[in-house]
């Protein structure tokens, strides 16, 4: 075989189902990858090299003797560091949970174990998930494969970076604005955050547990729909978690590649982020519109529709969501785990243990909104904070409503703008929080959404994502629309846009 | 510490108007915790029963306990409040090690239960009816020992340790209105309510309710108005007060305690205190504002529990005869006097009274059995009296008593053997030859020969004065052993000497 690293998830896997290359080469391979050119990238935190190649051994050998494996078994994954998993470091990003080893797995990583995925290593990502650059990282951010002075999005760049640098097949993400389908946009990557409930959340790191949400990132979005298969369901663990069945999304992609689904399809385009507003980069707005002729070329009814709510949905996520994470990282406190540090001067208690703890082991970005959060649950000002940020949810969800009683799918650009310079918008806060404006609505609302991408912008040659929005529980339908679009774009393209992508350095490697 | 001034209770209570008000805390018997599949039981090593979600770990979810919530409905309902149709759980946020997440899973604006009541009755009578503003579930936490310090306390120690073996443990807390109008009972209706409660979980099955172990809290918020004035005073809550005895004194020394400061000029600090059994006394804790700000917020990782109207229903159907409508119908089936009858109640033998009686017994006889006697020999070895004898083997005994085969002596005899172990009642009469002798003959002549020795007894019973009878039945007795029966004595005295 060729590179095994350029393989989609679904073809490697269907070598090593026709036993054409063993799970320990396809592992090693990616091992290979990540050692020539994370160096450059910085995708990961932690690499399992030899956890990976015994597992990818134990999966040969079952293979070997017969044994019934799962459609992706011995294809390896990169887990976002956001993901407690057992055998690895499990640092959501922080100083403080530096070398924090869990005594557990979260259940989608219990389950990709279970059906015989290989775990490479772990992701870099903004500190608990807070930033859309990967450079609120505590261990250094992640860059750009496309253009390594720029950022992957955040918060899991480093997955997004892995797939797009072809140093693993499949990744797991978490979206809480976003956090899987801008840096999916910016890397050229796919990625799909389900409906709020469709994936556990035990033993994900909670940045906002309303609005958190597990999902795949990938190359393709039949990938997605087999990871997506693997991970999906109900977890008693995870009391949030729906208890229906849910189809196949993985049939759901091969449905929609087959194509004829698009036809009569009614595709709505959401006025106020469909890319007209101040904020979005010409070139982003160009490719949306180009993607929007070809569905209507290809049968599908475009009609446009306005969610008038969403220009309250940035200001009512950055409420819930530093209320909630201010509250959820509270936990973090030197008494059972992680950091401890020691107050340099004056009396040892506990209060100024923790105090010192935090101080040092939380980054400025935590700090901020943990600040934002515990203000805005404050007596007195809850109800005009976060009593008004859940209202304008309850709007945004009507919105949602009203528009889905007319379309099938929403469709917008996944980010504003393409992929931003390291450093650009890192004191800007607040620009960096606007970045989010496309993706924040779904979480609010509890929706799933993808984003695939749909070329390289014409004035800086970065790639540009499409955001899909369905109603809630309709997550196949995601599938099936992303994948019939996604089959007309590389007939267009001649390949997957990644083809295009510039050759990483990998001189080290000799 | 500076020990208080205490005003003397009665003028206290001529000057004051007291207003109290408690908060019950209790812990429920469910095999697991609140929020996780870990074991709610002690006695095993420290961190033993824990799991990422009880430990607060980063990734742990919380689940809840449906036998829990099914048990919060079953007390709610017992205590006559309305269950709600849907309610959330929120977080109270605060930092405290002993509370793994920093936040601790309860309910805020919107309890399981809300608006209810309680009658509970005083010794004297006197009945009061208690309301209930709310019943809320949420978690405890776990359990710090501070190590190195002389006194145990965090105070001087070195380290602290902490053990989540309790952390995440169900606990219902039931909390009142605010009582005014018990006046110079407050310190008893304290006392009242909280073993109402008590018994009313026990009853219910949902809790050990045992207060000595910490199964049943209680903080008792004591304020003093004084005479005409309408509004409240400033109130003091006191934490953590774990026997009936204790509320009563508590609350008492509450009343004592702030009447001085408000007598001397002074004005009462909100705040908790701590409650020292030692000393019988209570001492600052921390101030306490109403704008304690927790952040309440509902908690996000769970889903509102909306038990359905049937299952609420449903569960009404297996309340069991509560605890103070059970007493109102003994006591007057039993016909005790109000005394007789908290005799019964305070000694816990409600059950076995009433078992005895079923079995037989005259329930006088069975009250005097086991208030008496057993409970005599219980407080002797250190145990309950139910423990010793079955009530069946009461109602034996009784019931020979009562046809005039045993003595109260024997009576005690045969007891003793049975407590003894020889055996059932019958057994220990046969082997112990414990029967009252009728032959007329035995007595008579153990008769003439006390009357014979007592010549003077002989001649005043002649003289009319029939109660000098009673020296010889002393002797008569004596001479038989107890085995005979006294009222037969008498009566032959009288023939003998007329």
């Amino acid at each position: 075989m060729g590179d095994l690293t350029r393989l989609s998830a679904a073809a490697l896997a269907a070598a090593l189902a026709a036993r054409e290359v063993s799970a320990v080469e396809a592992v090693q391979a990616h091992l290979d990858r990540i050692a020539a050119v994370d160096g450059d990238v910085h995708a990961f935190l932690h690499v399992a090299s030899d956890a990976a190649l015994a597992a990818a051994a134990g999966i040969d050998a079952q293979r070997a003797g017969g044994e019934p494996l799962g459609p992706l078994a011995g294809v390896p994954i990169a887990i976002k560091d956001v993901l407690c998993t057992y055998d690895m470091p499990s640092t959501a990003g922080s100083r403080i949970l530096e070398g924090w080893i869990p005594p557990y797995d979260a259940t989608v990583v219990a389950k990709l174990r279970a059906a015989g995925l290989i775990p490479l290593g772990k992701t870099n990502m903004d500190e608990f998930a807070m930033g859309s650059s990967t450079e609120h990282s505590a261990y250094g951010p992640t860059h750009n494969p496309w253009d390594l002075a720029r950022t992957p999005g955040g918060s899991g760049g480093g997955s997004a970076a892995a797939l797009a640098s072809f140093q693993a097949p499949l990744a797991l993400g978490s979206d809480t604005g976003g956090s899987i389908r801008q840096p999916a946009s910016v890397t050229g990557t796919v990625g799909v955050k389900p409906t709020y409930g469709a994936v556990s959340r035990y033993g994900a790191i909670a940045l906002a547990s309303s609005l958190d949400q597990v999902g795949p990132v990938t190359r393709t979005m039949l990938d997605a729909g087999l990871l997506h298969d693997v991970i999906g369901g109900h977890d008693p663990l995870d009391s949030t978690s729906l208890a229906e069945s849910w189809p196949s999304m993985a049939d759901a992609a091969r449905r929609g590649a087959e194509g004829g689904i698009l036809s009569g399809l009614k595709v709505g385009v959401v006025r106020e982020i469909a890319g007209t507003g101040a904020g979005f980069q010409a070139g982003v707005r160009t490719l949306f519109e180009q993607s929007i002729g070809i569905l209507a070329a290809n049968g599908a009814e475009i009609i446009e529709v306005s969610a008038p709510s969403f220009e309250y949905a940035v200001a009512a996520y950055y409420l819930i969501l530093p209320a909630e994470a201010s509250s959820n990282l509270a936990r973090m406190d030197s008494v059972r785990f992680g950091l401890r540090v020691q107050p340099s001067d004056g009396p040892m208690t506990v209060e100024r243990a923790m105090s010192a703890t935090r101080g040092a082991g939380f980054g400025a970005e935590v700090k901020r909104r943990i600040i934002l959060g515990t203000y805005a649950l404050s007596a007195g000002y809850y109800d005009a904070y976060y009593g008004s940020a859940q209202k304008v949810r309850t709007l945004i969800q009507r919105d949602f409503a009203a528009a889905f009683g007319v379309v099938d799918v929403l469709l917008s650009p996944s980010s504003p703008t393409t992929a931003f310079q390291l450093g650009s918008l890192v004191d800007d806060p607040l620009a960096m929080y606007l970045n989010d404006i496309t993706t924040i609505p779904a979480n609010l609302a509890g929706i799933p959404g993808a984003s695939i991408p749909i070329g390289l912008a014409p004035e800086d040659g970065l790639p540009v994502g499409l955001q899909l929005l369905a109603p809630a529980r309709a997550d196949a339908r995601l599938y099936e629309v992303g994948a019939a679009i996604e089959t007309l774009l590389e007939d267009r393209w001649g390949g997957p846009l990644l083809a295009q992508a510039p050759a990483l350095n990998t001189a080290k490697e000799a | 510490m500076a020990k208080d001034a205490l005003l003397d209770y009665d003028t206290a209570i001529k000057l004051y108007e007291p207003v109290i008000g408690f908060e019950v805390h209790v812990e429920l018997n469910t095999r697991t915790k609140m929020f996780c599949g870990c074991a709610n039981a002690f006695g095993q090593g420290a961190n033993t029963n824990t799991c990422p979600t009880c430990l607060g770990l980063p990734g742990g979810l919380p689940q809840v306990n449906g036998k829990a919530i099914e048990s919060a409905i079953r007390l709610g309902l017992a205590l006559g409040c309305e269950i709600a149709e849907n309610c959330r759980f929120a977080r109270k946020n605060y930092f405290y090690p002993d509370l793994a997440k920093n936040f601790q899973t309860s309910q805020y604006d919107e309890p399981i239960a809300h608006d209810g009541a309680v009658v509970v009755e005083l010794e004297s009578g006197r009945e009061i009816e208690i309301l209930i503003e709310r019943a809320h579930m949420e978690e405890d936490a776990g359990k710090l020992t501070h190590v190195g310090g002389a006194t145990g306390r965090i105070q001087g120690a070195d380290h602290s340790l902490v053990d989540f073996n309790r952390g995440g443990v169900p606990l219902i807390e039931i909390v009142t209105r605010i009582i005014d109008g018990a006046e110079a009972d407050a310190p008893e209706v304290g006392r009242a309510y909280v073993g109402a409660v008590r018994d009313l979980v026990k009853a219910l099955g949902i809790s050990n309710a045992r207060m000595e172990e910490g199964n049943v809290r209680c903080d008792a918020n004591v304020s003093l108005r004084p005479r005409g004035s309408g509004t409240l005073g400033t109130r003091t809550e006191t934490k953590n007060v774990n026997s009936l005895r204790s509320i009563e004194r508590a609350v008492r020394y509450e009343i004592q305690r702030q009447a001085a400061v408000l007598e001397s000029g002074g004005t009462i600090t909100q705040e908790t205190r701590h409650w020292h059994e030692d000393s019988g006394t209570t001492s600052p804790g921390r101030p306490k504002s109403d704008a304690d700000d927790y952040r309440y917020f509902p908690e996000p990782d769970l889903v509102p529990v909306a038990p359905s109207r049937e299952w609420v229903a449903e569960l009404a159907g297996t309340l069991p005869e509560l605890p103070a409508s059970r007493r109102k119908r003994l006591r007057a089936a039993w016909g005790f006097t109000a005394l007789e009858f908290q005799d019964v109640v305070n000694g816990d033998l409600l059950d076995a009274v009433e078992a005895t009686v079923a079995a037989g017994a005259a329930p006088a006889d069975a009250r005097k059995w086991w208030t008496g006697e057993l409970t005599r020999i219980a407080n002797v070895q250190g145990v309950e009296a139910s423990e010793l004898v079955t009530p069946g083997q009461v109602a034996e005994v009784a019931a020979l008593v009562a046809s005039g085969d045993l003595t109260d002596r024997l009576a005690r005899q045969v007891l003793e053997g049975v407590i003894a172990g020889e055996g059932s009642p019958a057994e220990v009469i046969e082997r112990r030859g414990l029967r009252v002798v009728s032959d007329d003959g035995a007595l008579i002549a153990a008769i003439d020969q006390a009357l014979a020795a007592q010549p003077d007894v002989l001649a005043k019973i002649r003289d009319g004065k029939v109660q000098a009878a009673g020296a010889v039945i002393g002797a008569v007795m004596r001479a038989m052993g107890g085995s005979a029966d006294a009222a037969r004595v008498r009566e032959l005295i009288l023939e003998r000497a007329g």
